[in-house]
């Protein structure tokens, strides 16, 4: 395919003087939509949050009437609010325990996956594809939901079953039990859609390729582990990224689990924390600073480990 | 060794394939993707079992055995608080559904716009769009909502509809669609014969872009009606809940009385019939590969 390339020869650049106010200003009036809802909805509550969180309200004598309470600039000190919070800091090693647990099983699941779909003589494989992929469809709250009844003892088919046999019964519901089993939801929902990444790409190596490999006397596993994973590298490298940053913001799933236990507190995760600040204690400014901080923990982390592996996923993007 | 020996001796004589044979299942690759699949089946056949029980049976009969309180259940659920759920999932369908629309036409709009002209600038936009994509949720969310309370816009369906109308992998989307399938040589054509940018676009462009559009949509759709956060922060009265808040709270209030578990479960089942129903039927003309930015060429 031919790129254009304007006013490459006499022809064309008389055209383009004759018609070019219209196409010259064509692609500005396009983009304006998603530029304007960009700075309204992006760029304005980020600058927003910044201003917010240098800010904090003076109460002055009892707090009450008119005046009683003066918003003035704070400096950095809700920053050090919240770095020193020991809610925070807790509930952010908790989403660390989790994330560890999330993301290998999620990626590990989604690559095997991915690549016993693209393996030979595979029955089902459009049935598995489809099965595998369907959690996406089903929204957070909905998925907590379903697998918090699975794991309530009273309802669950795995306390049905481990009664019948005789067997102690865990609560899944507090303690160590409870990471994986909110870890267990994220996995469910996440793995499918991961797997569509991965396989895609891998569909997208030159069947030549594992030809000349097999030929060579190597086998499914080799052709896997030594030709399939090193080239969809970058696709790891981009689920990953993702990956950790819907981990370390994880809100909805235990926030469904808190009603059915008290195995989750309302600042289990730094996001349920940002959520009690702005809108339980009314606190917008440390809830802004606290959102500030988590935003750049995570970017810093996943940007951290892009450029740790060199990444080559900005490929896709300068064309 | 003489126990094994005759269940050994027929398979190199009978219907045994040879080594190569084309036809084979491979059964570690099927076996791994059949308990894959089971996995991720099982909350879904859990609760279409579940919520055929009524309250009683729940607790008291085995997990995976059908109940008979089905058209009890449906009917508890309807009468509810005045059939608050059902204006729930209308005010989902609403959400994920107009809001999906608007975010392909933006996303067509400013796809066409960065594959198909060349201009200053034009790879900064592109970035700082994309810049959206890594946004955690949390850092937008709250100011939105403060922004929007300031606006007066807080509480209302606009407050959920429109933040959600930008996305970055939208746009990402649309232009590597347009990229692909939009030729150079069409649109010169087009010029040629003396037609304006925007029926360039209308006519011309949009229905190659097609099926990639079709995919931002999709997209954008399960996003909107799988979104808790934002709504549960915006919202505050429960006739404009979508189905997520609308069943959380809903939850909030049965996990002290199970005799509403009943009512959970069904709108739990209720909530995830139409999305599943709507990727069966899509994909007979659709591929999932398209939601991964892959295109066909």
């Amino acid at each position: 395919m031919t790129r254009r390339t304007p006013a490459a020869s006499a022809p064309r650049a008389t055209r383009a003087a004759r018609k070019g106010h219209g196409e010259r200003r064509a692609p500005h009036l396009f983009l304006l939509p998603a530029v304007a809802l960009f700075l309204l909805f992006f760029a304005l509550p980020i600058g927003y949050a910044l201003y917010l969180s240098l800010r904090s309200v003076r109460v002055q004598g009892l707090g009450l009437g008119s005046g009683a309470r003066r918003e003035v600039w704070a400096g950095l000190s809700n920053y050090a609010d919240a770095l020193t919070d020991p809610e925070l800091a807790s509930g952010a090693l908790r989403v660390l325990g989790y994330g560890l647990i999330v993301v290998p099983v999620m990626l590990g699941l989604a690559l095997v996956f991915a690549l016993m779909l693209d393996a030979d003589r595979v029955r089902g494989r459009s049935v598995a594809r489809l099965g595998i992929f369907l959690p996406y469809a089903v929204p957070g709250v909905i998925a907590a939901l379903l697998w918090g009844f699975l794991y309530l003892p009273d309802v669950s088919p795995f306390h049905f079953v481990l009664a019948e046999a005789g067997l102690p019964r865990p609560d899944l519901l507090d303690g160590g039990p409870l990471y994986g089993a909110l870890a267990n939801i994220a996995v469910w929902g996440g793995t499918g859609f991961n797997m569509i990444v991965i396989y895609t790409s891998l569909r997208a190596i030159p069947p030549e390729i594992h030809e000349a490999a097999r030929l060579d006397g190597c086998s499914q596993v080799q052709i896997a582990l030594r030709i399939k994973i090193p080239m969809v590298a970058p696709s790891l490298v981009l689920t990953f990224f993702f990956s950790v940053i819907a981990t370390l913001q994880v809100f909805s799933e235990p926030t469904t689990l808190k009603p059915l236990t008290n195995g989750v507190s309302t600042t289990w995760s730094p996001l349920m924390k940002v959520y009690q600040d702005a809108f339980v204690k009314g606190d917008v400014h440390a809830a802004a600073a606290g959102a500030v901080v988590i935003a750049v923990v995570t970017l810093v982390l996943s940007f951290g480990f892009l450029k740790a592996v060199g990444s080559r996923t900005r490929q896709g993007e300068s064309r | 060794m003489t126990a094994t020996a005759p269940t050994l001796s027929p398979a190199p004589t009978g219907a045994a394939p040879t080594p190569r044979a084309p036809r084979r299942t491979a059964l570690v690759p099927t076996a791994v993707l059949a308990l894959g699949t089971l996995y991720c089946l099982l909350p879904v056949a859990w609760v279409l079992v579940a919520a055929t029980k009524s309250g009683r049976e729940l607790f008291s009969t085995f997990t995976f055995l059908p109940g008979t309180g089905l058209t009890d259940n449906l009917a508890d659920l309807s009468a509810y608080r005045d059939g608050v759920y059902w204006r729930w999932m209308a005010n989902s369908a609403l959400y994920a559904g107009l809001g999906a629309l608007l975010s392909t036409a933006v996303s067509a709009l400013a796809g066409h716009a960065l594959a198909v002209y060349r201009f200053r600038g034009r790879e900064t936009v592109f970035n700082v769009l994309l810049t959206g994509v890594l946004m955690p949720p949390v850092i937008l969310a709250v100011p939105q909502y403060l922004l929007l309370a300031e606006a007066g816009l807080a509480d209302t369906h606009l407050s959920v509809l429109l933040p959600q109308i930008l996305s970055p992998y939208g746009v990402y989307l649309a232009r590597v669609h347009a990229d692909a399938a939009v030729p150079a040589d069409v649109i010169e054509a087009g010029r040629m014969d003396g037609a304006g940018e925007w029926r360039i676009f209308r006519t011309l462009a949009l229905p190659m872009m097609l099926p990639g559009l079709v995919t931002v949509f999709l997209f954008q759709f399960v996003a909107v009606w799988n979104n808790f956060l934002l709504p549960y922060i915006m919202l505050g009265d429960d006739e404009k809940f979508p189905i997520t808040v609308g069943l959380f709270t809903l939850l909030q209030q049965g996990a002290g009385t199970p005799a509403l578990y009943t009512l959970v479960i069904t709108g739990a089942l209720l909530a995830i019939v139409p999305l599943i129903a709507v990727f069966l039927v899509i994909q007979r003309f659709w591929s999932l590969d398209l939601l991964s930015g892959a295109v066909k060429s």
